[in-house]
């Protein structure tokens, strides 16, 4: 059943992809300051959706585990937190091309670049946190507890970062403000495209949970091992 | 009411169980010896008992009480692998800090007796990484008896004691058995705790398999339990 | 009780650590460092030293701390002691906050020894408005402890602990330190806190209490396999 669900995502994944790029490339028109750069939006847009979400599920997840104690929710917790920070790694990727091109450099100190880039390096705590951590029953129960400090932190900092880069002369330049989006048949597109994204996200937190299952029964059975 | 009460515990590494479906109680004034080879589970049932570590499943009451209920576990003692006491602390100040720590009416007075009691009285004032060994362990054994618990919870104590600390545990021991307390030990041991066990538990794999009063075969060959129930 | 439970903790702690003196030298001597090669870094006369002044101030702060936070769980290591205060009557939060009042004095301390040896050597106005600096001390180093001592005790038994726990709480504490330096530098250039200020100082407040009661609510279970 798994399986089935895991394949038939990725398809759906897969055909609105090819879809949706056929109609970004040759479909829409050029925006008229920006050229044809402006369509990496349809894929820096949609990845910071996919990657927030990620990470509220990582966060109820955890709160979760720390409730039920169940080990699914630490699978769906760690899984979600890896597939978000890739698409944190996406955005900021794609967001640097952009930026590289029509502001002329590469990264600004502005308020939602900085903010991304902390939330990222939290996260990447929690996935180190983690590797340091033997017994699956500490690594989950600890790597939850640091989860709920990294969600209320990145929270934190989303409002604080906005007050320190406004108080300061920075570009306000924000990919939201930029005027291509004024063009509803563009707008829809960033909804269209973030759905095939958020399908592949989908797909690979089921594999990445599926995997995490088979690595703690492979250590339980290690354990049994040495225990017989 | 038992001294503890053992509820059908689980506990799990990951998904390998280390304790299944664990469930007995301790009468007061009992003495029981767990059994169990290495890695049957016997440390990890003495930190569930502890509150060290928490079962997922099932219940462990200690005179009654959840044992992470603060007055359950000011009515426990525990001598375990580590000695628990401060290196840059002298003697009594460790003693006193677990005194009152565990709500010892007179901690500092109770420090100073129980200090002579295991023969430290003239270096109490010293730190404790000025000890020798044998001193170390005697302050350990100080600072599980000092609150006089009613429940006594001990991991391999006799395990790298010298000789002088065996006696004084014995000592303790008995005097705290005299008084009604009930006492819960670990040990490979078996000669020494089989004169002191009024009742064993076997554990095998996480399982138990044996719980009752001490056969009397054991005193004379203390691994009869383990040829009758169990692997050889 | 509680109270004299936390005050108990507390009191061991900076009593063994007063006797040793291990993690004070230490951050001290690595705080006064990190002041030092700052001298290297930037021209220490310039006029533009007072508007980077409490970002230079904070960071060697946020660097001494993590070498007395790494400490206050790790010297419960030695003989077990960690399990005997656990399984002790002492309720979690208790121990926890014991623990961390301790390691916020010794960062208060380290803090108060370098402030004025960086204001001679930068020339700043530090002992102006003093009141206003050991508030914004306090504040900030409550926020820092607080956050700190919990991942002392969530890294306590890992491999590299002592490389795992700045990395894990520099990140955490951007906003707490952000406020931190822009209230200090405001200080440093011998303005007054006031209108626009406030909102950093609510920010270390809200921090503080928030970090202050998710550390409490979640320390049990850290402690508590």
């Amino acid at each position: 059943m798994r399986t089935k669900v895991i394949y038939a995502l990725s398809i759906f994944a897969a055909l609105m992809l090819v879809r949706n790029l056929y109609v970004i490339f040759l479909g829409l028109p050029d925006e008229k300051d920006q050229g044809a750069i402006y369509r990496i939006i349809f894929f820096h847009v949609p990845s910071w959706f996919t990657s927030f979400a990620m990470f509220i599920v990582s966060g109820v997840a955890s709160g979760l585990y720390l409730w039920k104690g169940r080990q699914r929710n630490d699978e769906l917790a760690v899984a979600a937190t890896e597939v978000g920070t890739v698409f944190v790694a996406i955005g900021l990727a794609t967001g640097m091309i952009w930026a590289r091109i029509i502001w002329g450099i590469w990264w600004t100190w502005d308020a939602r670049l900085t903010w991304a880039l902390i939330t990222w390096l939290i996260y990447a705590g929690y996935l180190m946190l983690r590797r340091g951590i033997d017994d699956p029953t500490a690594r989950a129960r600890l790597s939850a507890v640091f989860n709920m400090f990294a969600f209320t932190s990145v929270m934190i900092t989303y409002k604080a970062i906005e007050w320190w880069r406004t108080q300061h002369p920075a570009p306000v330049l924000t990919i939201r403000g930029a005027d291509g989006l004024m063009d509803p048949l563009m707008e829809r597109m960033l909804y269209l495209n973030w759905l095939p994204m958020l399908a592949l996200a989908v797909v690979l937190v089921m594999i990445r949970m599926r995997q995490e299952g088979e690595q703690r029964e492979i250590e339980s059975l290690r354990r049994m091992a040495h225990a017989l | 009411m038992n001294a503890v009460e053992a509820g059908g515990l689980w506990k799990y590494y990951g998904d390998y169980p280390a304790l299944r479906d664990i469930r007995f109680g301790v009468e007061p004034g009992q003495c029981l010896a767990l059994l169990g080879r290495n890695g049957a589970g016997k440390t990890t049932l003495l930190r569930v008992m502890a509150g060290l570590t928490a079962a997922q499943r099932g219940e462990l009451k200690v005179f009654g009480r959840p044992v992470r209920d603060g007055q359950a576990r000011a009515s426990i003692g525990v001598l375990g692998h580590g000695i628990g006491v401060y290196e840059e602390l002298s003697a009594f100040e460790n003693l006193r800090l677990f005194g009152s720590l565990y709500g010892v009416k007179d901690a500092a007075g109770t420090a100073r007796a129980w200090l002579d009691r295991v023969s430290l009285g003239n270096v109490g004032d010293s730190l404790v990484r000025e000890f020798s060994r044998g001193m170390r362990q005697r302050l350990a054994v100080a600072r599980a008896f000092l609150h006089e618990p009613p429940l006594l919870l001990l991991d391999e104590p006799f395990t790298s004691l010298d000789d002088r600390s065996i006696a004084l545990l014995q000592a303790v021991l008995a005097e705290s058995l005299k008084r009604g307390a009930t006492v819960i030990l670990s040990t490979h041991q078996l000669r020494e705790a089989m004169e002191l066990a009024t009742h064993v538990l076997l554990l095998d794999r996480g399982k138990l398999t044996f719980h009752g009063p001490r056969p009397a075969e054991m005193l004379a060959d203390p691994t009869w339990l383990y040829r009758r129930h169990g692997e050889a | 009780m509680f109270l004299r439970q936390v005050w108990t903790v507390c009191a061991k702690d900076l009593r063994s650590e007063l006797r040793t003196k291990e993690a004070l030298n230490s951050s001290l001597a690595f705080a006064l460092t990190i002041l030092l090669l700052f001298s290297f870094a930037f021209d220490p006369g310039a006029d533009q030293i007072q508007e980077i002044s409490g970002g230079l101030l904070w960071m060697s702060y946020a660097f001494a701390g993590a070498l007395i936070l790494n400490r206050s769980f790790a010297r419960e290591l030695f003989n077990d002691c960690l399990d005997a205060l656990i399984f002790s009557p002492v309720p979690g939060a208790a121990l926890f906050l014991g623990k961390a009042l301790a390691s916020f004095v010794l960062l208060l301390i380290v803090e108060l020894a370098c402030l004025p040896v960086f204001g001679i050597f930068y020339n700043v106005a530090w002992a102006d408005r003093f009141g206003w600096h050991l508030f914004v001390l306090v504040l900030a180093s409550w926020g820092l402890t607080v956050v700190g001592t919990m991942f002392s005790a969530l890294t306590v038994n890992l491999r590299m602990r002592e490389l795992m726990l700045p990395m894990l709480l520099y990140p955490m504490m951007i906003p707490a330190l952000m406020s931190a330096m822009h209230l200090t530098t405001v200080l440093m250039s011998g303005q007054a806190i006031g209108g626009d200020h406030w909102i950093w100082v609510r920010l270390l407040i809200g921090i503080d209490i928030i970090f202050t009661a998710l550390a409490v609510a979640l320390v049990e279970v850290v402690l508590v396999g």
